[in-house]
C-alpha cells in the first residue's frame, strides 16, 4: 500500500496516531531523543553481533563448543588457569568453568539465541494480538464475548508458569530455541496486545473513513486489511518495542531455570545458572552474561520508550519524558511560585508551551 | 440488583467462569497431548506396569467429557485411587498423585504454599512502599535533577531480570560482605526473626524489579493528575504544594496502583519460581521446577492449577478494591 494512501485514509483520525504517513516524521522524533538514539545504536550494535557471530568467533580463533580440559584445573574442580578466569590472547573473555569453552564465543552465540527468540515470539505475539484484537472488535457480538473471555483469560495466566509447565510435556526432538519462542508467545503477551487492539479497533470502526468502507459493502477482511492495520500501526508497533526487552528476560529465566535453550546451544540466562559457585574463581563467567543481559534488555526498553515518544508526541509532552521535558516542567513548576503575581502565572505557561512546541516542531 | 452488590456479584461470578475455562484449557493441553499419556504423566522411570495404573486412574478410555468429569470430581468430592495393592482415598481437593514420589499432590502444595506466600506477600510490601514512594519523590521533583536520577534507576530496574539481581544481592551481601548468612528457609511459627532475616534477600530481589514499574506508573499518572485544572485552581486558593502531592495527586494515583499489583501479582508468582530457585526457598515455584525436570505431569498440573486460582483470584480483589478507590467503574 502506497504511503499516500494510507495518509490520505488516517488523515480523518484524530484518535490514531498517524502510521505510515509520519514515518519520515517518526525518524525525525526518534532522533531527536538522545537517549533514545544511543539505545538504537546499542542495539544495532547487538544485532550485527549476533548475525557476525561465526565471523567474530572465526577471528578469535574459537568456536562455543570445544572443550579445553587443558585451560581448566581439574584438581581445583575446574577452576580455569590463568587470571580473570584465564583471560588471555587466545581466550579473550578467558574461558568456562568446568568445561573450558571459551566465553567470548559462547557470549556472541549466545546474542544470536536471544535475539532470535525474542524477535520471533514478538513476531507470533503480534500477529496472534492483532488478529484476534481485530476479529473480536470487528466481529459479531457473540464472537466479541467469546474471543475476550479466551483473552482475559490468557491476560490473567502466569507466564514463567504456563511456559515452565508446557516445557515438561513436549518431546525432546523439538529444535528447543524455536520451541521456547513458541512457547513465550503463545503464554504472554499476544492476550495483552489483543485487548489493546480491540479497544484501538472498537474507537476506529466508529470513524467515518472506517465507517464508509464498511457501508460501502466491502467485506469485514478488506476493510480491517485496508481500513484499520494502517490506523492500528502505531500502537501496535509501541506494543512491539516494548515486547521485545521482556521476551528477551522470559527466555534468559527459563534458561536459567534449565529449562528454556538447552546445552549446548549457549544462551546467556543458561550460563547464569551456576555462575554463583564460580563468581570468585571466575568472575567474567558471571559479570559477563549478567551485563550482557541488562545492557540488551536496558537498551530495548529505552528504544521501545523512544519508539512510544515519537509516536505518539503527546503522550510525551504530557509526561515531560523526551523532547523538551526539562525546561517545560521547570517552567511548570515555576508557575505556582509566581503565583501572586496573576498575570506572571499565564504568561509563563505559555511561553514554556510555545517552547515546547517549538521544539516539537523542530523534532 | 445493582449498584456496589451488583457488581462485586458479577465480578465474582467472572472469576468463577476464569477459572473453570481455566482449568478446562489446562486439562486439555496437558492430559490430551498426542502420545503416550499415561508414560508422559508418569514420567519417563515407569514401569509398564505403573503406566497400567495410570492409565486406569486417568479414565483413558473414556470420552474426553468423562475423563474431565472425573478431574472434576476429584477437585470436588475427592477420589478413590488403587495403587496395584490397597486402595488409597483422596479427599476433597483432589489434584491426583505424583507418581514419582507416591505423594498426593494436594499435600505437596499445601507444604509449600507458606513458603511462596511468605515471599511474595512480603516482597508485596516493599515493592508498594518502594515503588510508589519513589514515584511520588519523582512527581515531587519533577524537572529536576534527582527526579533524572530516580528516572533512571527506575528504568535500570525495570531492565534488570529477577535473577541477576538477586544473584548480585546474593553474592555482595552474603559471599563478600558476608553482612547474612546464604538464605535458608525458617518458618515463621518456629522463629519470626529468623524469617524475616532469612527472606530479606530474596524479598528484596524480588521487590526490586516489580518496584520499578510502581515507581514509573504512579509518576505518570501523578504527572497527570497535576497538569489538570481543578490542580491550578487550588494553587490559586494558595493550596501548598505537600498538600498538593499527598491529599490530590497520590489520591489520583490510587485506582491504578491497585489495578497495576493486580498484574504484578501474576508476574511475581513467576518471579517467585525465580527467587525460590536461585536462593533455594523450598517452596511452590522451586518443586513446580523440579516437577517439569522429572517430568511430573499430577504435579504439574496441580500447581499450574493453584497458582492459576491465585491469580485470578488476585484479579477480582483487585477489581473490587478499584472499584472501591473509583466508585465510577460500578456503573460501566
Amino acid at each position: 500500500m502506497s504511503e499516500a494512501l494510507v495518509a490520505v485514509e488516517t488523515a480523518g483520525a484524530d484518535t490514531a496516531a498517524p502510521a505510515a504517513s509520519g514515518a519520515r516524521q517518526f525518524w525525525r522524533r526518534l532522533r531527536a531523543q538522545r537517549a533514545a538514539l544511543v539505545a538504537a545504536a546499542v542495539v544495532a550494535l547487538l544485532v550485527l553481533i549476533a548475525l557476525g557471530a561465526p565471523l567474530l568467533t572465526a577471528l578469535e580463533g574459537q568456536d562455543p563448543t570445544t572443550y579445553h580440559p587443558s585451560l581448566i584445573d581439574s584438581a581445583r574442580g575446574g577452576v580455569p588457569i590463568g587470571s580473570f578466569g584465564g583471560i588471555g590472547a587466545d581466550h579473550w573473555l578467558g574461558v568456562e568453568p568446568q568445561t573450558g569453552r571459551d566465553m567470548f564465543a559462547r557470549l556472541v552465540y549466545g546474542a544470536r539465541v536471544s535475539l532470535g527468540v525474542a524477535l520471533a515470539a514478538t513476531a507470533v505475539q503480534v500477529v496472534l494480538g492483532v488478529a484476534m484484537g481485530v476479529a473480536s472488535g470487528l466481529g459479531s457480538r457473540w464472537a466479541d464475548l467469546v474471543l475476550s473471555r479466551i483473552t482475559d483469560i490468557f491476560v490473567s495466566m502466569p507466564l514463567m508458569v504456563m511456559a515452565l509447565a508446557l516445557l515438561a510435556i513436549v518431546p525432546d526432538g523439538f529444535p528447543r530455541p524455536v520451541l521456547v519462542a513458541l512457547i513465550i508467545s503463545l503464554v504472554s503477551g499476544w492476550s495483552t496486545t489483543a485487548k489493546m487492539v480491540r479497544a484501538q479497533t472498537l474507537t476506529l470502526k466508529n470513524l467515518d473513513y472506517v465507517a464508509a468502507s464498511r457501508l460501502s459493502g466491502w467485506s469485514t477482511w478488506r476493510t480491517a486489511v485496508r481500513e484499520l492495520l494502517p490506523g492500528l500501526a502505531a500502537p501496535v508497533i509501541t506494543y512491539a518495542a516494548l515486547l521485545i526487552p521482556s521476551n528477551i528476560s522470559a527466555e534468559a529465566a527459563l534458561s536459567f531455570l534449565g529449562v528454556g535453550v538447552k546445552p549446548p546451544t549457549p544462551s546467556w540466562g543458561q550460563m547464569l545458572t551456576s555462575a554463583d559457585v564460580w563468581y570468585q574463581a571466575a568472575p567474567q563467567y558471571l559479570l559477563l552474561p549478567a551485563a550482557a543481559l541488562f545492557v540488551t534488555v536496558f537498551a530495548l526498553t529505552v528504544l521501545g520508550d523512544g519508539v512510544r515518544v515519537a509516536l505518539d508526541p503527546r503522550a510525551a509532552s504530557r509526561l515531560r519524558i523526551g523532547t523538551g521535558r526539562r525546561r517545560e516542567a521547570r517552567a511548570d513548576k515555576a508557575a505556582p511560585k509566581a503565583g501572586t503575581a496573576a498575570t506572571a502565572t499565564p504568561a509563563t505557561a505559555t511561553s514554556a508551551n510555545v517552547t515546547a512546541a517549538k521544539k516539537e516542531d523542530r523534532a | 440488583m445493582n449498584g456496589f452488590t451488583g457488581f462485586v456479584l458479577r465480578r465474582v461470578i467472572g472469576a468463577v467462569v476464569t477459572l473453570f475455562a481455566l482449568s478446562v484449557i489446562i486439562y486439555v493441553v496437558f492430559y490430551v497431548t498426542p502420545g503416550n499419556v499415561a508414560q508422559i504423566t508418569c514420567g519417563p522411570r515407569c514401569s509398564p506396569a505403573q503406566v497400567h495404573q495410570v492409565a486406569q486412574q486417568l479414565h483413558l478410555d473414556d470420552p474426553l467429557y468423562v475423563r474431565y468429569w472425573h478431574f472434576l470430581q476429584g477437585l470436588f468430592v475427592g477420589q478413590d485411587f488403587s495403587t496395584g495393592t490397597s486402595v488409597e482415598h483422596c479427599s476433597a481437593p483432589c489434584l491426583g498423585q505424583s507418581y514419582q514420589s507416591d505423594q498426593q499432590v494436594t499435600s505437596i502444595i499445601l507444604a509449600k504454599l507458606p513458603v511462596s506466600f511468605s515471599l511474595v506477600l512480603g516482597a508485596m510490601v516493599i515493592w508498594l512502599v518502594l515503588g510508589v514512594g519513589t514515584g511520588v519523590l519523582s512527581a515531587w521533583r519533577r524537572g529536576r535533577f534527582s527526579e533524572r536520577v530516580l528516572t533512571a534507576i527506575t528504568l535500570a530496574g525495570t531492565a534488570t531480570p529477577v535473577f541477576v539481581i538477586g544473584l548480585i544481592l546474593m553474592i555482595v551481601v552474603c559471599g563478600e560482605l558476608q553482612l547474612l548468612p546464604f538464605p535458608e528457609y525458617v518458618n515463621f511459627t518456629d522463629d519470626p526473626e529468623q524469617w524475616a532475616w532469612n527472606l530479606l534477600l530474596p524479598w528484596l530481589s524480588l521487590a526490586l524489579v516489580e518496584a520499578a514499574g510502581f515507581a514509573r506508573l504512579t509518576r505518570a499518572s501523578m504527572l497527570e493528575t497535576l497538569a489538570e485544572d481543578h490542580i491550578r485552581t487550588f494553587r490559586a486558593y494558595g493550596v501548598g504544594e505537600r498538600a498538593i502531592i499527598a491529599r490530590h495527586a497520590l489520591r489520583g494515583a490510587t485506582a491504578s496502583v491497585i489495578a497495576l499489583n493486580a498484574v504484578t501479582f501474576g508476574s511475581a508468582v513467576g518471579g517467585a519460581v525465580l527467587t525460590e530457585t536461585l536462593f533455594g526457598l523450598p517452596g511452590i515455584g522451586q518443586e513446580l521446577v523440579h516437577a517439569v525436570k522429572v517430568v511430573d505431569l499430577p504435579v504439574v498440573v496441580g500447581m499450574v492449577l493453584v497458582i492459576g486460582f491465585f491469580v485470578v483470584l488476585a484479579n477480582a480483589v483487585a477489581d473490587v478494591l478499584y472499584a472501591v478507590a473509583d466508585r465510577r467503574v460500578v456503573l460501566v
